[in-house]
């Protein structure tokens, strides 16, 4: 279970080598304001803590556990109460003592968004219903199955941000889920159901605010700086197991998917399960297998080895046969404008990889480089195959390192 | 489960539109070719020469320009092909075959292996070649025939509008003219097909094309003449349209197509020459680097914020 599951600080760890766990026991916890707690996901003993192959290439600090198939709870799981019992306060300590964090992809420590500065009064929760990416259902199937935990998840989230308004954004192409929370909207004020045009990335969080509410977050802020906080469906059932049932965050679904698995599914998997372990539940590999990612095929990491962990920020595992991997030689820039034209942060993507290929990193701030939402539409239409993306993240994480140089 | 698998490790995203640019030139060769086609019909043996002529050029002259740079081979990507073609199809019947390969070869040379080949040329690689030979030889750049009979007569644009060509012939071009530029029927089919590709910006035709009929009307000229003479049709549909020297942003492609319209109704209207393609295309192919500054989108998260409803 790696100690860097989150966006923000690492965990520290709060057992020992040798040590016995029990499930859903604490075993790190939140280091700095953002950062999040971490809960053993089996029940069995500490073998080590050491650096272990993280998805986002080289190694990070992880605790193992041994796993002795008992399952049996750490003590003081169950139920918090009813809603009504619990103050704002309360919620929010739960959901940070669950250790929860956004499941949408970017594993922002929910426990933080929902206690926005004072300065930053909130209007609006979304409940982000909108998949990230092609290829994952995970969020499609959890609106179906569990529309009434989602529901009682945004409940909790609104109670502890006082908002009087949630608004589920969902996707035209989901009709069922659009129904189900049509469903909960009519018996209840608080919620109001929202049907998206379907494109990518519609699930990107400013995108989605801008959409809905016409606000437009600003440069470098959040979405609360608009009076909005937006958190994944799959963020919000799992706030309801926490309050319902004590549970901390230690299983989510994931989809496995690709022409490269036998039985593409969406599979619910605890924390820190071997990649290599839900592709074999999977069916295992259809062919040689060519690239493995974590997440969808435009944000996804390639990973270099399938013993990383599932991570709770894991939304899918895509496997792509060796033979359907394209290896692309990039050739001159033609000067089409097609990146400038697709950026849904109105970019000038090939500007800012050109300079950042030359290193002119100033030029490339000013471009707007840290604006770059990552969503990877700049590549994707390229006629010169030209990786732009990867060029903007250069330039975004120098430009990140020469901030923390300079203080 | 084999656990000697080497996985493939790449940055994202995994998934690739299927477009490149090769399928971009060759789709503007096959939006050329009904003009090609008008071209060899009306002006027979004559066509066919100096379009087979600047395309062999063309290709030569990338191959030798690429090995002398000592950089890779890069024939086959169509550039120089679409470079060729168009130069062909923007001279006149009558030139002699040494000015077609001098022509096309300072195109490729001159005007796009020098700056860096393919994606590197500030000015369109054709122009470039028409435009010195028409500095080097006006006298031939400017001698026409008419389609089919092949007697010297003058362009529709040096008699003026009210001459003995009424709108169907210059629509259809059945008029003397370069061998490409005269049918704009043809033309409108090819640049409809690149439009229904998205491989042009609507934007520039349509600022130039209008600007155009916007300063004839003011001007006291009649509009559609001025739209259907000259080389105006193959110079907004198919060389303003060059993606490598225009600007890549939406704003900057109507400054360009507007720009490119002004100038081109300053040269006809009081300039010495009674046309001015080539010149208002490659004034605004240079001003292009200042269009993209200057015309840098708004980012998103930078308007400041809305207003809370």
């Amino acid at each position: 279970m790696s100690l860097q599951q989150h966006t923000g600080g690492p965990s520290k760890p709060l057992v020992e080598v040798g040590q016995e766990v029990k499930l859903g026991q604490k075993i790190a916890d939140g280091s700095s304001f953002i950062s999040a707690a971490l809960h053993a996901s089996v029940a069995g003993k500490v073998v080590e803590i050491a650096p272990h192959p993280h998805p986002a290439g080289g190694e990070v600090t992880a605790i193992v556990i041994e796993n002795d198939g008992s399952d049996e709870w750490a003590e003081g799981i169950g139920p918090k109460g009813s809603l009504e019992s619990l103050s704002p306060e309360q919620i929010r300590e739960i959901v940070k003592e669950a250790g929860i964090v956004g499941l949408g992809g970017a594993a922002f420590p929910t426990h933080v968004k929902i206690n926005p500065p004072p300065d930053k009064p909130i209007e609006y929760l979304v409940l982000n219903g909108c998949e990230c990416e092609a290829y994952l259902t995970t969020d499609h199937r959890l609106m179906i199955e569990r529309t009434e935990d989602i529901a009682f998840g945004g409940k909790a989230l609104a109670k502890a941000l006082g908002v009087k308004k949630v608004i589920v954004g969902v996707e035209r192409n989901k009709p069922e889920a659009i129904a189900a929370f049509q469903e909960i909207a009519a018996r209840d004020d608080l919620f109001q159901v929202e049907s998206l045009e379907v494109k990518y990335p519609q699930g990107a969080e400013k995108q989605l605010v801008y959409c809905l509410l016409g606000r437009e977050v600003p440069s470098r802020g959040l979405p609360a700086d608009v009076g909005v906080v937006v958190q994944n469906v799959a963020t919000a059932a799992a706030v309801a197991d926490a309050i319902n049932k004590g549970w901390p965050l230690i299983k989510r679904v994931i989809t496995v998917s690709g022409t490269g698995v036998q039985e593409p599914k969406n599979v619910e998997v605890r924390v820190g399960t071997p990649v290599k372990d839900a592709i074999e539940f999977a069916g295992g590999y259809n062919g040689t297998p060519g690239k493995v990612l974590m997440g969808g095929p435009m944000t996804g990491i390639a990973v270099h080895t399938t013993e990383v962990p599932v991570m709770k920020g894991t939304s899918g595992i895509i496997v792509v046969p060796r033979e359907d991997v394209k290896q692309y030689d990039p050739s001159p820039c033609i000067r089409c404008g097609r990146c400038v034209d697709a950026c849904p942060a109105y970019l000038m993507p090939v500007t800012i990889a050109n300079f950042a290929e030359k290193g002119m990193l100033q030029e490339a701030d000013q471009y707007g480089a840290m604006d770059c939402i990552e969503c990877g539409c700049c590549t994707y239409v390229c006629p010169a195959k030209r990786f732009l993306l990867h060029w903007i993240q250069l330039a975004k994480h120098q430009l990140l390192a020469l901030k923390r140089q300079n203080g | 489960m084999d656990e000697n698998i080497q996985l493939i490790v790449s940055t994202a995203p995994h998934l690739r539109d299927e477009d490149s640019v090769s399928m971009i030139m060759y789709s503007v060769v096959w939006a050329l070719l009904p003009a090609t086609v008008c071209a060899v019909y009306f002006f027979r043996g004559r066509a066919i020469g100096i379009i087979l002529t600047c395309i062999i050029v063309a290709l030569l002259a990338e191959a030798a320009a690429q090995r002398l740079r000592g950089v890779p081979a890069t024939l086959w990507d169509g550039s120089a092909l679409v470079t060729g073609l168009l130069l062909a199809l923007n001279l006149p019947p009558t030139v002699p075959w040494w000015m077609a390969v001098l022509g096309t070869a300072v195109a490729i040379v001159i005007g796009k292996q020098v700056f860096g080949g393919l994606g590197h040329n500030p000015f369109n690689p054709a122009l470039v070649g028409r435009a010195f030979l028409l500095a080097a030889f006006p006298v031939q750049m400017t001698t026409w025939i008419t389609p089919f009979d092949a007697v010297s007569a003058s362009t529709p644009l040096a008699q003026g509008a009210g001459g003995i060509y009424g709108y169907g012939h210059l629509y259809l071009g059945l008029v003397p003219g370069s061998l490409g530029e005269t049918s704009a029927f043809a033309l409108l089919l090819g640049a409809l097909y690149l439009l229904y590709r998205e491989y042009i910006d609507w934007r520039i035709p349509v600022g130039y094309l209008g600007t155009v009929a916007v300063i004839s009307l003011l001007a006291g000229q009649d509009p559609i003449f001025q739209l259907l003479s000259g080389g105006l049709m193959l110079g907004a549909l198919f060389m303003a349209t060059d993606m490598v020297t225009t600007p890549i942003t939406r704003a900057g492609r109507w400054i360009f197509g507007i720009g490119a319209g002004v100038i081109l109704m300053v040269i006809r209207l009081w300039g010495a020459m009674p046309e001015g393609v080539t010149y208002s295309i490659l004034i605004m192919n240079g001003l292009t680097p200042l269009l993209n500054r200057w015309t840098r989108p708004r980012i998103f998260g930078h308007g400041g914020v809305k207003a809370h409803e």
